[in-house]
Parts: structure tokens; C-alpha cells; sequence
């Protein structure tokens, strides 16, 4: 039956043609609106690293100095960053699986090739197990190697995809050199295309920003001293007159991840941190009296980092209410349609139709609409998505890609809506009794 | 098979009572062709619709093949109608969109059948009213007598029981009502009760039965013949088949 209701259903939208065009429009405005949104908002949300996630630990220490809250607004929340001491030495610990610190930095690149201009290029500091931590996929070589004392060679670099493409038009350019601001590196890996969304390893700046250009073994800045390109917050009163001044200052510009393979591996962990800041604080360092520590794991970390912001919630929320008010269009457009159909209805009812299979015959016909109205919305939704990006000059560029699961959702959300919006309607006409226009047609 | 006694319909509203039947009582045999006339608001269709479970009425006992329909929910009777009861209309009801085959096939989809038997009965009912070669067209493609005939053929696809008609040929001009009528005397002899509802005299004395409806009751019930006939309509009653 239910192919005949559909075939039935297919008929009435044409007979119908223009009650049939607003409900569909109705329903697709309203689903368009809403879907632009929710998936800006599901992209925002969703695990970036999803068999992984657990298991990778932003970590977090209370430094700071008493009595000021590090952030004002939210006095319950550590520094996201860690001081460059911690970070050496939580990175000699071995209770983690892995670990690494990173931050970040900028550079004039100079290709070999002449005929290409230099450029600027965003560079990440970071440590050989930064790759598998997070999975980076290498198109040619791979990470750096250390040598037998456990250090980097000073001139490694990694490149990502989009630089490889620049500078070596895409070829496998390992070996070949590249110059940052005068000093040469060779290139010792290609990074594959990888675009992390949120980029939730530096989740507290830019969230949705391209990968980083070039990688390059922290170890090698001690000497080099580049300054960070991120978020750098001091306090008290340290004399910065070197470099190395501020390597060992209370600031903190680090991130600092961990790989813990178990819940158990987390207790572990976050127990020694609390070991080491107590052993700190015996050195007068952490001067708040129960200095905290935390571990996140990449959701968690998402969350402290409010990447989904407060914005973005107000906006799905008014795009709901929109919908509604667009299913309140949509209901009154099916009554009138509904109430054209009360002699048919009357007519069925009377070669034996039971009220019961005039309801599903009609809530097919609400459900066929829906999914128009749903394929309508799609496509508004994709027009409102580039939209956006075009406003953000392509910030956005990954968060407005649709996948299949969005689209199904879209498409049984403009179902389910026809449907709820189709309810009273589609009762009120089997209300209709047999006899009432049977005279009349 | 079909039983009414003293069945009373009143229709309601804040300022007025209106009776439409009053103590309607009426018997009718399995193989009868019976029409019913009288004037217009007299309550023949109100009768029509009652037999046919299309509307409840307000006092009294309606048996169907000894069955008190009364007791029947909307289920129930909408199972009858489909399958014991075809019904015929003055405007023959067919759905505009669909074609000849759709609108027959309309009850077939509600008794739950097997599309290969739905088929057979509806080219064999078509057939019967010689549209079986039109069964693509649609309605507006067809003649007010042709649909009048694809309306029986829907009506007759069921294999009802009894035949329900209100005014069958009253849309109709005189050749297409004689080709509808010989059509329903053709399908009552092949055993179908049939109840016409007019206020046609000529239609009326080609059934077994006349029934006559006065403000919503029975006054005269007796077979045509019976009947004494009117000096006007002596040479028309004399040449009706089924007088």
C-alpha cells in the first residue's frame, strides 16, 4: 500500500501544483536556515580524532600566581598553556605513552627556486612524536630521526602539502632545502593533505585555521630564538633581558599533549603531575597554595576551549524557532489543501477506506512533501554555507562541507517536520463523514 | 438480507430539529431490485446513506445480512462497505486524475488483494460495461454514460452483495439512462440486490418494487404491478421491460 500511497501522493502535489510549491518552500526555507547552522555547529562539535580522542591529553598546570584568577571571566580554568621549564621537563617523563610540546612561529620562506617569491610561512616548534601522536599522514618521508642522545638534527624540517605544492610543485621533495628567515632546512617529510576540524591540538587559537606550514624540532630555538607567533601570558616580575630569560620565565606560551592508553595510564599521569608540581613548589615555583593540574582528553579539551561558541548556540537556537514558525505556515497550507480534498476523502471513505488508511495515505502525502521540502532545503543550505564562507573570505572553508550523515539527517528532520506540521491536518480530514459530499462532487 | 425497522434520523442544530426518516421500516430479499422515489427532502438519500453505513441513524434496528450494524465501529463498517456493498452515484464519483483502471481499483486496494487478482476483476468489470479497451483514459476522456458505466464497473469489481445507486441516470440524457439501466438489470439478474434511488416514475417501474418515501417515511411498498397506474403514464408503463 505504501506505493500506492506515494503514487497517490505524487498525483495530489501535481493537482495541487502551487498549495503543493509554497508547503515545499516553506519547509525548505525553514530546513535550509536550520541546516546551515547545524552544520556549522556539527562540524564545530565533532571529533576530529574519533578512534583516538580518549586517549590524547591536553594537559594544564596551575603556575599562576595567587591571588588573580588567570582568567577573570572564568576563574575556575588553568592557563591552557604550560611555562617552557614544565614543558621540557613533563616532555623527560615516560609515565606517558608519548608526549609533546609545541608552539608556534613564523618565518619568511625562501624557496630554492628563484622564480618563486618568498613567502610567509606559519611554522610549528614541536617534537618528533607530535606525527603519531596525532596521526599526521606523510606523503613523502616522515618525521624526524633522533640521534643516539635523543636529539633532533638542527636543520629537519617537514612541510605540508600546500607548501610542497609551492615551492616544489609537488614533488617529493625530501632532501631538498628550504630557507626560514636566512637559515637552511632540509626537508625530511611531506605532510599529506590533513586538516583536523577544529585543528584541536592548538584549540585555543585560530580552531578552524589552516595546518601549519612548516614543522621544525623545538629543541633547535634554544639557539635559534624565534619568538612565538601564539598567546604569550606573563605575571610577576621577572627580568626578561635574553632569550633564555624568557625559556625560563613563569610565562606560558606552551601546549602540551599526552598519549595515555588507559584510564588507568590517566591516573598514572595526572598523579605525577600533582608529584611534580609539589616537588615544584618546593623549588618556590607554583605559589597558589593547592595548585591544581588537568588533564583533558580532545572532547573535554574542546570544550574548555569553547569552540562551539555561545554565538553559535544562540544561532541554532533562533534558526529552530524559525523552522517552527515555518511548519506553522506549512499547517496552515496543508489544512486548506486538506479541506479541497474532503470529497475524495468522503469518496474513499465510502468504497471502504477506514479512517485509519486515510490518515497513512495523507501522512504519506505530508512525508512526500517533507522530503522535497528537505531536497529544497539542501540546497538552501548549501548556497547559505558558501555564503558564509564568501563572508569569511573562506576562513570557513572545511566547516561548511556537508557529509552524507548530514544530508540524511536534513532529509528525515524536513520528513519528521512535514509530518508533526501534517498531524492535525491529516486528522481533521478523516473527520470528514462518507456521506457529507458525495451529492455535491 | 437487508432489514430496517422503525429507524428514525434526526439531524440537530442549537435552534432546530429536522426529521429526515421517522419510523422507516423496510425489508429487502436477497435478488431484488427495488427503487425507491419521492419527492425531493424526502429522505431518500438520507435512506440510501444509511444502508449504505455512510451515516448513522438516530433510533431503531438496521440488520445487515442479520447483522445489527449499529453495534459495528467505523472499522467494522468501512470492512462492509467494501466488501457486501457497491455504490452508484447521480455524479458518478470518479476520481478526475486517475484512469479508468485507478478509479476501479480503488476498493480492490482496501479489501487487501493480490494484484494479479485486482487485475483480473478489474478487466473483467470493465468489460462487463464495455469500457475494457478505455481503461487508460481518464475520466474527462469519457462520455457522462461511459463514466456512469466505469462507476458501475468499479461498484461491480467488489462482487458485492448489493448495489446501492442514488440516481444513477440522473445526469444522464434518455439513451445513455436506458443503456445504465439495462446495464443494472443485466447485473441484477446475474443475482446482485440493487436499491435505486429516484424520483424518476419511469426508471422506478423498471424494478421488482417500488418504494415510495414520504417526509422520511414509507408509504406505499408494493411491486409495480400492483400499483395503480397513473392515466398519464399508461403507454410508458406499458412498454417498461420490467414492468
Amino acid at each position: 500500500m505504501f506505493a500506492y500511497y506515494v503514487r497517490l501522493a505524487l498525483k495530489s502535489i501535481r493537482r495541487n501544483a502551487v498549495l503543493s510549491s509554497l508547503m515545499v518552500s516553506a519547509i525548505g526555507i525553514g530546513i535550509g536556515a536550520c541546516m546551515t547552522v547545524i552544520t556549522v555547529y556539527y562540524m564545530m562539535s565533532s571529533n576530529p580524532i574519533p578512534h583516538k580522542s580518549e586517549r590524547l591529553f591536553a594537559v594544564q598546570l596551575e603556575s599562576w600566581e595567587a591571588p588573580g584568577p588567570y582568567d577573570l571571566d572564568n576563574p575556575e580554568l588553568l592557563p591552557e598553556l604550560i611555562t617552557y621549564r614544565d614543558a621540557m621537563n613533563l616532555l623527560q617523563s615516560d609515565v606517558a605513552d608519548r608526549s609533546t610540546a609545541m608552539y608556534e612561529s613564523v618565518f619568511t620562506l625562501e624557496p630554492e627556486n628563484p622564480d618563486i617569491n618568498p613567502m610567509l610561512a606559519i611554522g610549528r616548534f614541536t617534537t618528533a612524536d607530535f606525527f603519531s601522536m596525532f596521526e599526521v599522514p606523510f606523503l613523502y618521508g616522515g618525521p624526524w630521526a633522533l640521534d643516539g642522545n635523543g636529539n633532533p638534527p638542527e636543520d629537519a624540517a617537514v612541510i605540508n602539502f600546500e607548501t610542497n605544492e609551492t615551492v616544489f610543485g609537488g614533488e617529493n621533495s625530501v632532501g631538498r632545502t628550504i630557507s626560514l628567515d636566512n637559515r637552511e632546512f632540509t626537508v625530511v617529510g611531506v605532510i599529506d593533505q590533513w586538516q583536523p576540524t577544529p585543528k584541536y591540538y592548538t584549540a585555543h587559537n585560530d580552531d578552524f585555521g589552516q595546518t601549519d606550514d612548516v614543522f621544525l624540532p623545538i629543541v633547535i630555538n634554544e639557539s635559534w630564538e624565534k619568538q612565538n607567533f601564539g598567546n604569550t601570558n606573563c605575571w610577576g616580575d621577572t627580568p626578561m633581558n635574553s632569550f633564555g630569560d624568557f625559556l625560563n620565565s613563569e610565562c606560558v606560551w606552551v601546549e602540551f599533549w599526552a598519549e595515555l592508553s588507559s584510564p588507568d595510564k590517566r591516573a598514572e599521569y595526572e598523579s605525577w603531575l600533582q608529584g611534580y608540581v609539589a616537588e615544584q613548589k618546593q623549588l618556590g615555583r607554583f605559589p597558589i597554595e593547592n595548585a591544581r593540574v588537568q588533564v583533558s582528553d580532545v572532547m573535554e579539551w574542546l570544550e574548555i576551549n569553547r569552540v562551539v561558541s555561545e554565538d553559535v548556540r544562540v544561532l541554532l537556537g533562533l534558526a529552530f524557532m524559525f523552522l517552527a514558525v515555518c511548519l506553522l505556515n506549512t499547517v496552515a497550507l496543508l489544512l486548506a489543501k486538506f479541506s479541497g480534498k474532503a470529497p475524495r476523502v468522503g469518496l474513499r471513505r465510502a468504497l471502504g477506506a477506514s479512517k485509519a488508511s486515510i490518515f497513512r495515505q495523507n501522512l504519506v502525502e505530508v512525508g512526500v512533501i517533507g522530503l522535497a521540502g528537505g531536497a529544497f532545503g539542501l540546497l538552501l543550505a548549501w548556497l547559505g554555507l558558501r555564503g558564509v564562507n564568501a563572508v569569511n573570505m573562506g576562513r570557513y572553508d572545511r566547516l561548511v562541507d556537508m557529509d552524507w550523515q548530514l544530508v540524511s539527517f536534513a532529509l528525515l528532520m524536513s520528513i519528521a517536520a512535514a509530518i508533526v506540521a501534517g498531524l492535525y491536518p491529516t486528522w481533521r480530514v478523516c473527520q470528514v463523514p462518507p456521506a457529507t459530499y458525495l451529492k455535491t462532487q | 438480507m437487508l432489514s430496517m425497522q422503525h429507524i428514525s434520523k434526526v439531524y440537530r442544530t442549537d435552534l432546530v430539529e429536522t426529521h429526515a426518516l421517522r419510523d422507516f421500516s423496510l425489508e429487502v430479499s436477497d435478488g431484488e431490485f427495488v427503487a425507491v422515489t419521492g419527492p425531493s427532502g424526502s429522505g431518500k438519500t438520507t435512506f440510501l446513506n444509511i444502508a449504505g453505513l455512510l451515516e448513522s441513524f438516530t433510533s431503531g434496528t438496521y440488520l445487515l445480512d442479520d447483522q445489527d450494524v449499529s453495534k459495528l465501529n467505523d472499522n467494522e463498517r468501512s470492512r462492509i462497505r467494501n466488501q457486501k456493498i457497491g455504490f452508484i452515484f447521480q455524479s458518478f464519483n470518479l476520481i478526475p486524475d486517475l484512469d479508468l483502471f485507478d478509479n476501479v481499483d480503488v476498493p480492490l486496494r482496501y479489501r487487501g488483494l493480490k494484484a494479479a487478482e485486482r487485475r483480473d476483476r478489474i478487466h473483467r468489470a470493465l468489460e462487463t460495461v464495455g469500457l475494457a479497451s478505455r481503461m487508460k483514459h481518464v475520466p474527462a476522456q469519457l462520455s457522462g454514460g461511459q463514466q456512469q458505466r466505469v462507476a458501475i464497473a468499479r461498484a461491480l469489481a467488489g462482487e458485492p452483495r448489493f448495489l446501492l445507486a442514488d440516481e444513477p441516470t440522473g445526469n444522464l440524457d434518455s439513451l445513455m439512462a436506458r443503456q445504465v439501466l439495462d446495464l443494472l438489470e443485466e447485473i441484477n439478474e446475474n443475482g446482485t440486490t440493487i436499491i435505486m434511488v429516484t424520483h424518476d416514475p419511469e426508471l422506478a417501474r423498471r424494478a421488482h418494487r417500488n418504494v415510495q418515501v414520504l417526509d422520511g417515511q414509507v408509504t406505499d411498498f408494493r411491486p409495480y404491478e400492483a400499483r395503480p397506474v397513473p392515466v398519464a403514464d399508461t403507454e410508458s408503463s406499458e412498454a417498461a421491460p420490467g414492468a
